[in-house]
């Protein structure tokens, strides 16, 4: 049942008077009860490209931030990928003091309203929580990432963030290609130290897969655009429509345009199909070009949108993650009948945030569980007209530590779908390696880089994110990013 | 930034721009092309061959024909205005060498993007012969050049209004039959390409095909662009603009092209309004 924001408000603030004037212990704390995400109504969301959670009221996050035991030996930070003060900035938030809240966050992430809603905190610091523990349900966690959001969001629409200062100009040069979080905080780091920073993006508008890839609904592109705001009232110059290898070479950039280091965040992106029979008809995209289609170029503002759409009944989205999720979902928003997640495994080990799972359920996307593509059929027009899937089991766990689908022979079955979404992951894009002498990859086309510097096999030239770590997290990305930084403005001292 | 410098009408509906992009212009090698997007969030991203460069200059000309939505609002821009967005140089360049008997066979607007080829081609020391073709004589472009550069040059209208009326697929079978060229390049619309390749196939002659696909970001990271070659899928905006034509699945790529055709068609009645081109014609 959905519950409005206005009665969690109700509830929350009847809650904060019971807790807020009493001493209150760990078993006490326990029992406040865990504070819903309040999200638009499934029914009205599906039909607009809005965001469909709307973030906590001031007495909800309150009385999650009493949720939390400010344990001695702090589980949760050591879960964080880039080791926030979680009981820091949740002790603020308690207060009400959430200015402070937040500096404390910007200590270690550059990116809270962005981590705080993409961050899949159940596998990370809400993993290790020991209010969940106590439960016995991660579930019941302290919303980490709720906090983190709320007050993240109410330091950038109340204007008490501080912008970093930076120092006098340092003489030195260096470019940061791509505008994906990696290459935000990179950015950020470096100019802080008063390098002559220009960030490279080959497409038209900055901010990487934060602006392409995942929708608006779940994230708002003016959060991202507020913080490349940010770093361009830092100095940053931001170039669009420039692809480093293409429309310049990084040794151009090194040796005729006077860089003296060069960041590489140029992300995940070579979309991987299947290579089954039929992946090239009429109606079968990569879940990159599905997204970009609505996210980059707005084809979802069908009448104002030169971008066409393409008109689907039944969509099929193939994988389990994310990217499946944001692209079914979107699937929905555009006008779809119907919309099926087709994952060769069982919901457990689906590698989507379980948020996502929720929301999608809640807005009618099914799923189809243990089954596998085999091939694609089209008319006559070569326009998709079904999909042959076979039924799996699972079998022994395999080097991920998840269990294989093994295929059942004999089960194979046609479905009826008019459109395919292949969302089952990215390669490494090769353009940066195929174009610069001296740096290496990995048999999967991840640049090899130092663990502590993040520099690669080219002196000078640093890379961190998706181009290291394959398709990974926003916070995986930002905190290579922030490391790579470091390292360059040690690098540039001694240049 | 890539301020427009000069705007021709070389026909009822195909134009010529030199537009400002010095780093393009440097870079760019015959064969290669461009993406624009005319800013605002709306509008979709298309791509466009380089006709021509100017380096020292730091010009590139561009030559498109006002068919779709974009190149129809990119037509009604005018000297000074600029182009918001403009990505490039894009994909791989023609691979020009000493092959010794060259025919480069160019369809409507293909003519623009052959020239630059037809040029590299003869400074490599080939001898090359040119065939050109279009619907009829008013969207004839670039002939002047064309016979000014190359050996020879053949001009045919499907409707007889100038020179010899025939497809492009009649004189070039007679070259193969008679001249034997040892290479063929062929850029124009899809259909002419494949009966182009189809032509030259049973002689062996290796033939270059130049797709244009749908494309939307030209790094290799939508596959919206991708096309079977030889059985193995390839992406046009970093693996081509450049095939061997015998090896593209013609079929799949004319499919493909036509996506979003129903929505086209529609988009198309309306933006043709204020160019002053005559439904039915275009
Ligand atoms: C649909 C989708 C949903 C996702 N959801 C989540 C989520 O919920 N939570 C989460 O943590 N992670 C999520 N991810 C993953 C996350 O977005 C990435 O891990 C993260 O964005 C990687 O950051 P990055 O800075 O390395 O690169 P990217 O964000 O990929 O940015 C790279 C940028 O570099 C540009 N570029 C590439 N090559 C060049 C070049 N040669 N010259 C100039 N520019 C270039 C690209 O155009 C791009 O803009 C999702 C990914 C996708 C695709
Ligand atoms: S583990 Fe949970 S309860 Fe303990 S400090 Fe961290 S957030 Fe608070
Ligand atoms: S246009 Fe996107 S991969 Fe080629």
């Amino acid at each position: 049942m959905h519950v409005s924001c206005e009665e969690l408000d109700a509830q929350a603030k009847g809650l904060l008077k019971e807790f807020e004037n009493v001493t209150l212990t760990p078993k006490l704390r326990s029992q406040i009860p865990m504070q819903e995400m309040p999200t638009q109504d499934p029914h009205v969301r599906v039909t607009n490209m809005q965001e469909v959670a709307l973030g906590y009221s001031d007495s909800q996050v309150r009385l999650e931030a009493l949720r939390c035991l400010q344990c001695k030996n702090q589980p949760c930070i050591a879960g964080c990928p880039v080791a926030i003060d979680i009981p820091g900035f949740i002790a603020a938030a308690a207060e009400g003091d959430y200015a402070k809240s937040v500096e404390i966050i910007k200590e270690s992430s550059l990116l809270p309203s962005i981590c705080g809603r993409v961050c899949p905190q159940e596998s990370q610091c809400q993993k290790f929580c020991t209010v969940g523990k106590m439960h016995k349900d991660v579930d019941k966690s302290v919303s980490i990432g709720r906090i983190e959001r709320f007050v993240a969001d109410y330091a950038r629409e109340h204007h008490c963030e501080t912008v970093p200062s930076v120092a006098p100009d340092s003489g030195k040069k260096v470019a940061v290609v791509g505008s994906g979080p990696a290459s935000i905080s990179a950015a950020a780091d470096l100019r802080r130290e008063g390098h002559t920073v220009v960030m490279f993006e080959a497409l038209h508008k900055a901010g990487g897969v934060l602006v392409y890839g995942i929708p608006e609904f779940r994230l708002p592109k003016k959060i991202v655009e507020h913080e490349l705001d940010n770093l361009r009232a830092m100095g940053v110059e931001i170039r669009r429509n420039y692809l480093v290898g293409k429309t310049r070479k990084i040794s151009d950039l090194m040796e005729k345009d006077g860089f003296d280091a060069v960041f590489v965040g140029s992300g995940a992106g070579l979309p991987k199909f299947l290579g089954i029979d039929g992946e090239n008809y009429v109606g079968v995209f990569s879940a990159n070009e599905y997204l970009t289609r609505s996210n980059l170029m707005k084809a979802y503002a069908v009448g104002e949108s030169l971008t066409p759409l393409f008109d689907s009944r039944k969509v099929a989205v193939f994988g389990g993650g994310n990217v499946a999720m944001d692209a079914a979902r979107t699937a929905k928003r555009l006008g779809a009948d119907e919309v099926t997640i087709v994952y060769r495994r069982t919901e457990d080990e689906m590698p989507a945030r379980k948020e996502e799972v929720g929301h999608a359920k809640e807005e009618g996307v099914q799923f189809l569980y243990l089954h596998a593509p085999l091939k694609i059929t089209a008319n006559e027009q070569g326009r998709v007209n079904g999909v042959e899937l076979i039924r799996c089991e699972l079998g022994e766990s395999d080097a991920s530590g998840r269990r294989s689908p093994v295929e059942i022979p004999g089960s194979e079955k046609l479905f009826d779908f008019d459109t395919v979404i292949v969302a089952i992951g990215n390669d490494s894009n090769p353009l940066i390696k195929a174009t610069t002498d001296g740096i290496e990859v990995n048999r999967r086309g991840n640049f090899i880089v130092n663990e502590e510097t993040c520099e690669t096999t080219l002196a000078g030239v640093y890379a961190g994110g998706d181009i290291v770590l394959g398709a990974a997290t926003v916070i995986l990305a930002m905190g290579q990013g922030r490391k790579a930084a470091k390292a360059m403005n040690e690098y540039l001292l001694t240049k | 930034m890539n301020t427009i410098l000069s705007k021709q009408r070389l026909s009822q509906e195909v134009f010529r721009m030199v537009i400002q992009a010095p780093e393009i212009a440097e870079a760019r090698k015959p064969g290669q092309f461009i993406i624009l997007q005319l800013g605002g969030d709306f509008n979709e991203r298309i791509p466009l061959t380089i006709a021509d460069a100017d380096p020292v200059a730091g010009t590139i000309t561009l030559i498109f024909q006002a068919v779709g939505e974009t190149t129809h609002h990119l037509a009604l821009l005018e000297e000074g205005d600029s182009i918001e967005n403009l990505l490039g140089p894009l994909g791989k360049p023609t691979d020009i060498e000493k092959f010794g008997k060259v025919v480069c066979v160019g369809g409507g607007i293909g003519v623009a993007p052959l020239f630059p080829i037809v040029q590299g081609m003869k400074q490599m020391g080939n001898e090359v012969k040119v065939i050109m073709g279009a619907r009829n004589e008013s969207l004839l472009i670039m002939e002047e050049e064309m016979r000014a550069t190359a050996d020879e040059v053949i001009v045919v209208t499907d409707d007889g209004s100038y020179g010899r009326k025939a497809l492009v697929t009649e004189p070039l079978k007679e070259l193969c039959e008679t001249w034997k060229p040892d290479c063929v390049v062929i850029i124009g619309p899809p259909i002419m390409m494949k009966f182009a390749a189809l032509t030259t196939k049973p002689y062996g002659i290796h033939t270059i095909v130049s797709l244009n696909t749908i494309m939307i970001d030209g790094t290799g990271m939508c596959g919206g662009c991708r096309v079977s070659i030889g059985g193995k899928t390839k992406f046009v905006c970093v693996d081509g603009p450049e095939f061997d034509g015998h090896q593209v699945d013609w079929d799949n790529m004319l499919l493909r092209l036509g996506t979003y055709k129903p929505k086209e068609q529609e988009a198309h009645h309306r933006c043709h309004i204020g160019l002053d081109i005559k439904e039915g014609e275009a």
